[in-house]
Formats: C-alpha cells, sequence, structure tokens
C-alpha cells in the first residue's frame, strides 16, 4: 500500500498531499441542513453541488438535498446574478422550502457576486427566508464554512423582541453528527433547561425508514426558534473553530451572553458542558447523569492497561481533535502527533499546552497539514494508535497501525452518525472503540501460546 | 408508461412555465410506431436552481478521465475541495503490471496546489510550478496531469505556459488540461477536453506494440469495481492481446503505444469517441461499439469483434470461451432470476450505462422502464447518424474541436488493420457496430421513458407513480429511493462491489440485485402495532 511514498524526508512546502480539510461550502450547506425545511443552495457551478451532496450522502447514508445556480461560462463572465434569481423563483416554485440557505463557491467569489444585492432584488415568497453566507474555497476549510452558516443564521434571523431574555438556552453544536445532537439534547433535557439547539441535524440526516420521503423531513431548529434564540439568557458555543463567531455575533447583536466551550468529548469537556449549564441556571444534576459519570471512570479504571502509555497519532477537524486529546490524556495515553487541516495557530497553542500541562514533549502539532506529512512523522516514529477520518485508512494499512475511525468523514463504515461520541455514553463508546482497536491488534499479532480467552 | 402523455403532463405541471416548457424536450416516450427517435434535447444548459444529478467539467476530465493514469501524478490547481471529493471515490482500480512497478503507482494519493486567497489575487502559477518541483524530486513521476479548477481560467494563470516550462526543467511531460468547472454545461465537456490532450500529445508518442497476432485497445473502460480486468481475461482467452485500457488501470507508458493496436473497442462511447473517432482520422484504426454488460451482451460483443479479424481459429476459439462461460453462469443467474424476474427498474447514470445494463437487467427477467442520462448527449440516445445535424450553441463552442488529418507515415486504410479488402470491410459495416453506436432509443420497449438530466422532482413523481421494484442511480439519490420503499443500487459504484462486467461480473450483479430486492428489512418496515390497525393494507409487510 502506497509504496510510492518515499521513505527520507522530502521537501514539502507547497500545496497539500492527502488534505485534511476540504472546502467552505460543504460546512456551509452541512449546517443548512439543520435549519428545517431548508434547502442549501450554492451559488456556482453544479459540479461544486455534485461533490459536496455526494460526500455529505457518502458520509451520512442519508438524502442530502441541495440545488445549484447551474453556471455556466456565461455567467462567469457576466456574473451570476440572473442565475441566483432564477434559482430562487424555481426553488420556491418547485421545491417549496421554508428558508433557502444560499452559500457562494470559489467560482462566484472570484468573480464578486454581490449576494445581499442579488438577494435584495430577487423575488421571495412571502413568508419564506433566503440568507448567505460567503464562503471561498480558498480560505479557511469546511469547519469555517459550518461557522459562517451559523453566522449567517444569527445576523439574519436571530432577534431579540422579547422585554426580558427568556429563561433558555441556546447551543451552538459545532460540525458533529445528528447522533452527537440527539445526545446534547438528551443530556440538557435530563437537566430540564429549555434549549434551541441550532443547527440541528437529528431527525434531517437520520431518518427512519417509513416509505413515506419527506423531502424536508421532521428534524431541524425551525426559523421560529432560530429568531427566537436572541431572547435567550445564554449561549453555549461548542468548540471554538465552529462555534464561537456565531455566539460572538448573537452577544453584540442580541445581547445573550455566550460561554465558549469545547465540544463535549471525553470526561473533562462533558463536565464542563454540564456545569456551564448548572451555573448558570442553578439546576440540581439528576442522579441519572451522575450515574453515566461513575460508570465512565469505572470502566477508565477497569480497562487502563489496555491503553496507557500507548503512543497515539490523532487528525481530523480542529473543535474534534482538541477535545480528544484532551480525554486520550484523561485514558493514560501519549498524543505524539496532532494534526488538522483547518487552519488556525489557536490550535496548535492549545494542544502544546494540553500537552505541556501533561508533561509530554517531543510531539508533533501542526494546523493546516495534511495526511503525508503525517505518514512521514509515522514513517520516522511509528505509533501503537492511528484516530482520525477514513482518510487515515491508508496509512494504517501502509504503516500497519491499528486504526480508530472518528470526526468527517467516514466513508468506509455505518451506524456510526448515529452513535454518539459526546457526553459520557460518548466516552464509552471512545474507550471501547480505542480498546478494542489495539485488543485485535494484540489477538492478531500474538503467538498461539500467548492467544488468552480472558483480556 | 401508459403510452400517452398525460403522466409526463402531470408530472411537469408544478414547474413554472420557462421549466416546463424546457423540460418536456428532455422526455420521450418509446412510440413503436415512430420509425426512428424523435428529438430529444440533450447536453444542454441545466436549468438554475434544479435539483439536477450533474457535475462539472474538472469531474469529467480530472475524476473520470484522466485519475485511472496510474503512473501519472494529477496535480489539481485550485482551492482544497475539488481534488479532495475526487480522490479514491470513483472506484477504478489499478495494480502493478511489466511495466508499471507498485511504487510507480499515484492513483491513492490527490496533490492539490490549495490555493489561498493571496494566489487568487496575484496569480497561482508559482505555486504550482514550485508543487510540481517538490512532487518531481519527492515521487519521481514518469509523467504529470495539471487540472484546472473554476477560479484558474477566471484569474488568468497559465497552467499551459507553467506546464512548458516544468517539462523543459525536468525532462518529463507535463500535460494542462483546461477544465475549470464552468466549461460546458456537465462532466461532458471535460472527457472532451481530456480526450483533446492525450489525443494530442501522448497518444502516438511510443513505439512498442505488444506482442500478439490481434491486438486491441479498450477505450472507455474505467475499471470500476475490477471490470476491466474481467474483461482483459475474458479476451486473453479468446486470443487477443489487450494493448491498453483506457484509462481504467491504464499507465502513461501504454496511451503512448495506443496507436500500435489493430482496434479500438469502446465501451463508454459518450466518454471516449472523441479519441476512438480521432484515432481512425489520424491512423485510421477502425473501432467496434461494444457492450460487455449481460451474458447476451458480452456473447454478441465477442461474435462482433470475431468477425472483425476474419481468423477462423479466433473465431472457434471466442465460441468455446462463450460457451464454456455461459454454461458456467447461467446455472448461477437462474437462482437469481427466481427473485428478479417480472421487476421493473429505472435507470439514471451516466452516458452508457443505463442504456448497457437494460441487456444483463433482462437477462434476469428484468426491464428498464425509464431510462435516463446525466450527461449525454444527442446521439447517445438517438444514434451517431444524428452528429451531423446537432446544432453547436455557446457552451459546446468553448470546448475545442481537434481537427486532424491522417498521420502521413502511420495512416492506414482500416481494413488493413483488420487483414480485410475492402468490400469485407464494407460488408462487415452493415452487420456490426463498426464506427457506429446506434444510442439507447432501439432497445427501449413501447411505452419506455427516456429522460435527459432527469432531476429530483421527476424521479421522485415518476416512483410515486410507476412504483419501480428499483431505482438505478449514483449515491445522492440512492438513499431517496430508500426513503420511498424502492431498492437500489449504485451504478456508479456498484456499492462498492464488483466486478459486474462480463461473466463473473454477471453473477456478481445478479447476487447484488437480487440481494437489494429481498433483504427481509423489508418486511420489517411497518411495526406490528401500526399493522392491527391497518390489517390488510400493506401487503409486503
Amino acid at each position: 500500500m502506497l509504496e510510492c511514498i518515499p521513505e527520507g524526508p522530502v521537501e514539502h512546502t507547497t500545496g497539500k498531499i492527502n488534505p485534511a480539510k476540504t472546502c467552505q461550502p460543504l460546512g456551509a450547506m452541512y449546517a443548512a441542513l439543520g435549519i428545517h425545511g431548508c434547502l442549501p443552495h450554492s451559488h456556482g457551478s453544479q459540479g461544486c453541488c455534485a461533490y459536496h451532496r455526494m460526500h455529505l450522502t457518502r458520509h451520512f447514508r442519508d438524502p442530502v438535498m441541495a440545488s445549484s445556480s447551474s453556471f455556466t461560462e456565461g455567467a462567469s463572465v457576466f456574473g451570476g446574478a440572473a442565475n441566483l434569481k432564477t434559482s430562487i423563483k424555481n426553488v420556491f416554485a418547485i421545491y417549496n422550502p421554508e428558508i433557502m440557505a444560499v452559500h457562494t463557491t470559489c467560482l462566484s467569489e472570484t468573480i464578486g457576486d454581490d449576494l445581499p444585492n442579488i438577494i435584495k432584488t430577487a423575488e421571495i415568497p412571502e413568508g419564506k427566508a433566503v440568507i448567505h453566507v460567503n464562503t471561498p474555497s480558498y480560505q479557511g476549510s469546511h469547519i469555517t464554512g459550518f461557522s459562517g452558516m451559523c453566522k449567517a443564521m444569527v445576523s439574519y434571523l436571530a432577534q431579540s423582541d422579547s422585554a426580558v431574555k427568556k429563561s433558555q438556552m441556546n447551543v451552538l453544536p459545532g460540525f458533529v453528527n445528528p447522533g452527537d445532537m440527539r445526545e446534547i439534547r438528551r443530556i440538557v433535557d435530563a437537566l430540564g433547561v429549555k434549549m434551541i439547539m441550532f443547527p440541528d441535524t437529528s431527525g434531517v440526516l437520520d431518518t427512519p425508514l417509513t416509505s413515506r420521503y419527506q423531502m424536508y423531513p421532521d428534524g431541524g431548529t425551525t426559523v421560529a426558534e432560530i429568531r427566537d434564540s436572541g431572547n435567550s439568557e445564554v449561549t453555549l458555543a461548542l468548540g471554538a473553530f465552529a462555534s464561537h463567531d456565531a455566539a460572538d455575533v448573537l452577544q453584540e447583536k442580541c445581547g445573550v451572553t455566550g460561554i465558549p466551550l469545547r465540544l463535549p468529548i471525553g470526561i473533562k469537556a462533558t463536565d464542563d458542558f454540564i456545569m456551564a449549564v448548572k451555573d448558570w441556571f442553578g439546576v440540581e444534576i439528576p442522579k441519572s447523569l451522575t450515574l453515566e459519570r461513575g460508570q465512565v471512570i469505572d470502566t477508565l479504571i477497569d480497562t487502563h492497561f489496555h491503553y496507557q502509555g500507548k503512543r497515539v497519532a490523532v487528525f481530523g477537524d480542529p473543535d474534534h481533535v482538541i477535545a480528544l486529546t484532551e480525554f486520550l490524556l484523561a485514558m493514560g495515553m501519549v498524543p505524539v502527533y496532532v494534526l488538522t487541516g483547518t487552519p488556525g495557530k489557536a490550535f496548535e497553542a492549545e494542544i502544546n499546552k494540553m500537552l505541556t500541562d501533561a508533561g509530554i514533549t517531543g510531539a508533533r502539532v501542526k494546523a493546516e497539514g495534511d495526511l503525508f506529512e503525517l505518514q512521514q512523522w509515522i514513517k520516522e516514529a511509528p505509533v501503537d494508535l492511528l484516530i482520525g477520518t477514513s482518510y487515515g485508512k491508508y496509512i494504517a494499512r501502509a504503516e500497519d497501525v491499528p486504526f480508530v475511525r472518528f470526526g468527517f468523514p467516514i466513508l468506509d463504515r455505518a451506524v456510526h452518525p448515529l452513535m454518539p461520541v459526546v457526553g459520557y455514553r460518548g466516552c464509552l463508546r471512545l474507550i471501547e472503540q480505542i480498546s478494542n482497536a489495539l485488543l485485535d491488534r494484540r489477538d492478531r499479532d500474538c503467538l498461539d501460546e500467548d492467544f488468552e480467552l480472558v483480556l | 408508461m401508459t403510452g400517452t402523455d398525460e403522466p409526463i403532463e402531470e408530472m411537469l405541471a408544478p414547474y413554472p412555465d420557462l421549466v416546463k416548457k424546457n423540460r418536456k424536450k428532455h422526455l420521450i416516450v418509446k412510440n413503436e410506431s415512430a420509425e426512428c427517435c424523435p428529438q430529444i434535447e440533450a447536453n444542454t444548459r441545466t436549468i438554475p436552481g434544479i435539483i439536477s444529478q450533474r457535475g462539472c467539467a474538472y469531474a469529467g476530465c480530472k475524476g473520470v478521465v484522466v485519475a485511472p493514469i496510474k503512473d501519472m501524478i494529477t496535480i489539481t490547481h485550485g482551492p482544497v475541495g475539488c481534488g479532495y471529493y475526487s480522490w479514491g471515490t470513483r472506484r477504478n482500480k489499478a495494480r502493478a503490471d511489466d511495466t508499471t512497478p507498485k511504487d510507480k503507482i499515484y492513483s491513492q494519493l490527490c496533490f492539490i496546489t490549495d490555493m489561498q486567497e493571496p494566489d487568487i489575487v496575484f496569480g497561482g502559477e508559482k505555486k504550482l510550478a514550485k508543487m510540481i518541483d517538490e512532487v518531481v524530486a519527492a515521487f519521481h513521476p514518469r509523467a504529470i496531469n495539471i487540472c484546472a479548477t473554476c477560479p484558474v481560467g477566471l484569474i488568468g494563470d497559465d497552467i499551459n505556459a507553467v506546464a512548458k516550462a516544468a517539462m523543459e526543467r525536468h525532462g518529463i511531460q507535463v500535460l494542462a488540461y483546461n477544465c475549470e468547472g464552468y466549461k460546458g454545461v456537465s462532466q461532458s465537456a471535460g472527457h472532451h477536453i481530456a480526450n483533446n490532450n492525450l489525443m494530442q500529445n501522448v497518444i502516438g508518442t511510443g513505439t512498442e506494440r505488444k506482442a500478439g497476432k490481434h491486438v486491441i485497445n479498450i477505450l472507455g473502460e474505467y475499471n470500476i469495481g475490477g471490470d476491466g480486468w474481467e474483461l482483459e481475461r475474458i479476451l486473453t482467452e479468446c486470443g487477443y492481446t489487450v494493448n491498453s485500457i483506457l484509462t481504467g488501470d491504464s499507465s502513461y507508458l501504454d496511451i503512448k503505444n495506443l496507436h500500435l493496436a489493430d482496434l479500438n473497442l469502446v465501451q463508454c462511447h459518450r466518454s471516449i469517441n472523441y479519441i476512438a473517432e480521432m484515432m481512425e482520422t489520424k491512423y485510421g484504426i477502425p473501432w467496434l461499439k461494444v457492450n460487455f454488460i449481460g451474458i447476451n451482451a458480452t456473447n454478441e460483443s465477442l461474435r462482433n469483434l470475431a468477425r472483425c479479424f476474419n481468423d477462423p481459429e479466433l473465431a472457434e476459439q471466442t465460441e468455446i470461451v462463450i460457451a464454456r462461460e455461459t454454461a458456467r453462469v447461467t446455472a448461477v443467474l437462474d437462482q437469481y432470476r427466481k427473485i428478479c424476474q417480472g421487476k421493473t427498474a429505472f435507470a439514471f447514470v451516466g452516458g452508457s450505462r443505463s442504456h448497457h445494463y437494460q441487456y444483463l437487467l433482462r437477462d434476469l427477467g428484468m426491464e428498464v422502464v425509464v431510462a435516463g442520462y446525466e450527461f449525454a448527449h444527442r446521439d447517445d440516445y438517438e444514434g451517431r447518424q444524428v452528429i451531423p445535424t446537432i446544432k453547436s450553441d455557446a457552451d459546446s463552442k468553448n470546448i475545442p474541436e481537434l481537427h486532424l488529418t491522417p498521420d502521413p507515415e502511420r495512416y492506414r486504410e482500416a481494413h488493413e488493420y483488420l487483414n480485410l479488402t475492402k468490400e469485407e470491410y464494407e460488408a462487415l459495416k452493415k452487420d456490426v457496430p463498426l464506427s457506429y453506436y446506434e444510442g439507447l432509443y432501439p432497445n427501449l420497449k413501447a411505452g419506455e421513458l427516456m429522460i435527459d438530466d432527469a432531476n429530483h422532482h421527476e424521479v421522485e413523481e415518476l416512483v410515486a407513480r410507476l412504483k419501480p421494484d428499483l431505482i438505478f442511480s449514483g449515491v445522492r439519490d440512492k438513499y431517496i429511493a430508500h426513503k420511498l420503499g424502492v431498492a437500489s443500487k449504485q451504478l456508479h459504484s456498484y456499492d462498492y462491489a464488483g466486478p459486474y462486467a462480463g461473466y463473473g461480473g454477471a453473477i456478481n450483479f445478479a447476487q447484488d440485485v437480487a440481494n437489494a430486492l429481498s433483504t427481509p428489512a423489508w418486511k420489517l418496515i411497518t411495526p406490528p402495532w401500526e399493522k392491527e390497525n391497518t390489517e390488510g393494507s400493506e401487503s409486503h409487510a
């Protein structure tokens, strides 16, 4: 596998080889799917929309609907205003969504289409909404695009129109799976606090098969709820890269206090999430959550010898990797290579601080990296475990490293979008996956006389 | 369909007038009494806002034609997305062979310049040149492709100049493809751009003819799921030497020698007919349209092929292979036919598959009642005889047409390649599809619907009205079918199985289709507590 990869160090300063990120529009499309009755719209050539829909569909194994302005060369020369206006007219006439969420592409950005003005002069039926975000593919990553669409939801829709703030909180869940969003809702329900979570792809990208197809499934945050988010007391923004910006805009625009948190992956980040709710609303923590937490601690103590001290390489989206690295340290593992494709020095600073606090030296940490580089590191000094998206499977096979799939995208395994990695239950799932990967390897590699029933 | 236009009218009813007028021209119901195919509108712009299945020129050039060439490094010049989405998603398998060792295979890697805002503002040529230098130093490829994405053309990066300079610096061929996503109206534009470049710069530059009595190429076969390998097995057993498969599991070295063959087989007409035609013009090499999807179709293609060579030994060996393989597969297919018999299907894929798979499905007792292409031209529906009547428009004009002339040194008459007299060749042309493709229409039965660039609304409406048992589509429509309660198989990626071509492929396909139709969960959809209330209303549950 990958025999063409050079063994020794090579100069690789330009471009990406085996990228660990993709472009902004994909994230914008995913975020928009978390609005109820929303049709995401890609303002560019139809190839972009085709690629994004395919990629999201492969990860979620559920329908991903979106339309495109279908640029041709003419539109690229004369501007895409006519294409967008025609699109808006046709989309509402034929597909009748509640709201269209438009994002741009590198094509429409390079020619400089003025979206706010085009939208202002488009025919939008009464009671329907069109929002937009600029997502040039030559900036940031899919995570930045997700963050941008969350901001657009706030800046277009959120309103502070009640005399006093309502006793409710907003949660910006970040670029996580519908299963994670369901789990966040379960935890908040257990805490007894009213929540507006947006975007929310549960009920959109994890729908049941009933033989009755709904183009706009029951799930997703309604436009009315997003409007009402301006009346909430507080916003918990989960993940610096995907969620903090939207919370800032909401605080500025509507005076809703924003509390920046990590994604609630792992014990500490889940504790922080629950404590933030407790501290703000003064709620009692139900016994059920205390029990769940205790089960995680019990499992960690019971199984630590499966993984403690193992060298691990982690890559993926920044908010996921930051939270997971914290949990891996809590498991006693040694993250030696930590990489994200998304640009942002804050990522490196945050991981480096965690590693320093844990007394780990000599680790390599990189934002805006690629998987070619990660593979070079692993060739230089191997690891016991690789954790990341499906793209890691090539490295895992080439370098013969056990592999745990985590984050987005996972294209070669099913069910994962329904199974949370957030919260205490998510901790158990991660421990099980990591532990099993290492034990499967031990069972595979050991001598017959060392092959044991009980581990 | 019922043979009337009524269901189509109902389906189109919700459309705004302009959309309705446009879409009507893309739909043809087969009418047995019509002597030839009525004109269908194809290869024209998708209406903005309509949820189409089409992709872009980059996808057709890089994703389909160029990326499978295993020993070339393909660098996408652009922001990160396009290269990323077309990385590892088309299942064109590749392996080492006599001329290409494992360490010269790059098709599982993704190379992209990852243009950033300053590159858009100040130009990305330097970045591209630097990346080529680094890639050559690190990987030592035999040759490099550069594929352009939308912004490259808009900001005016001259990738041809970068390629030329890199070629001079490194002494290897560097090909630049101006396949910006906004060119043309679909993937099809990209196929043409890729065909032109390979024809102009690679094909004909080699000198080594493979040993063998009958040396052939398979064009328009991308080795999805290993299809090309199954075809190579069969053809080798019949007595042919497969020179190169274009471009599945192909190598740059083999493509250089593509002209040193006696006959080109064309599997996917849409994506590769340009090269077939241009090779005929330049070298005189004839091409034969084949279809190796389905037992009867494979047998017919093999017999047509054998007839081209006027070699009794070859004809005999072909019959031996046909007899042995048909016997081997028929018994297995009979098992699956029990499940498949009488079932109906829709097929919305590509520029050939919706036609080719009809034969295999008929082998299984199934019928495709609605067939459509995403990015085909009129000739793929109506047959190549309409090509002179196709009007070029603003979108097709921006794809350059190469005007080749016969190569003074290498051109030979087609019949000479096949060891036939001119008269024999002309007579043969009347019997087998040499330089000809009849299109999808003749194979349809009366009342069946042919649809170009089918969109989400139409697919949903047609499913509701015609209630097919199975939908063959791409991944975007696959799960929509499931939610509608209809089984589906992806015909681009074969749901990650295959091969589906040839004899071995027919068995795989039959098994997968039978499984999709009969998987026990289809009977579990209604929960028992709902069944009590609606007893008798859902017979399948």
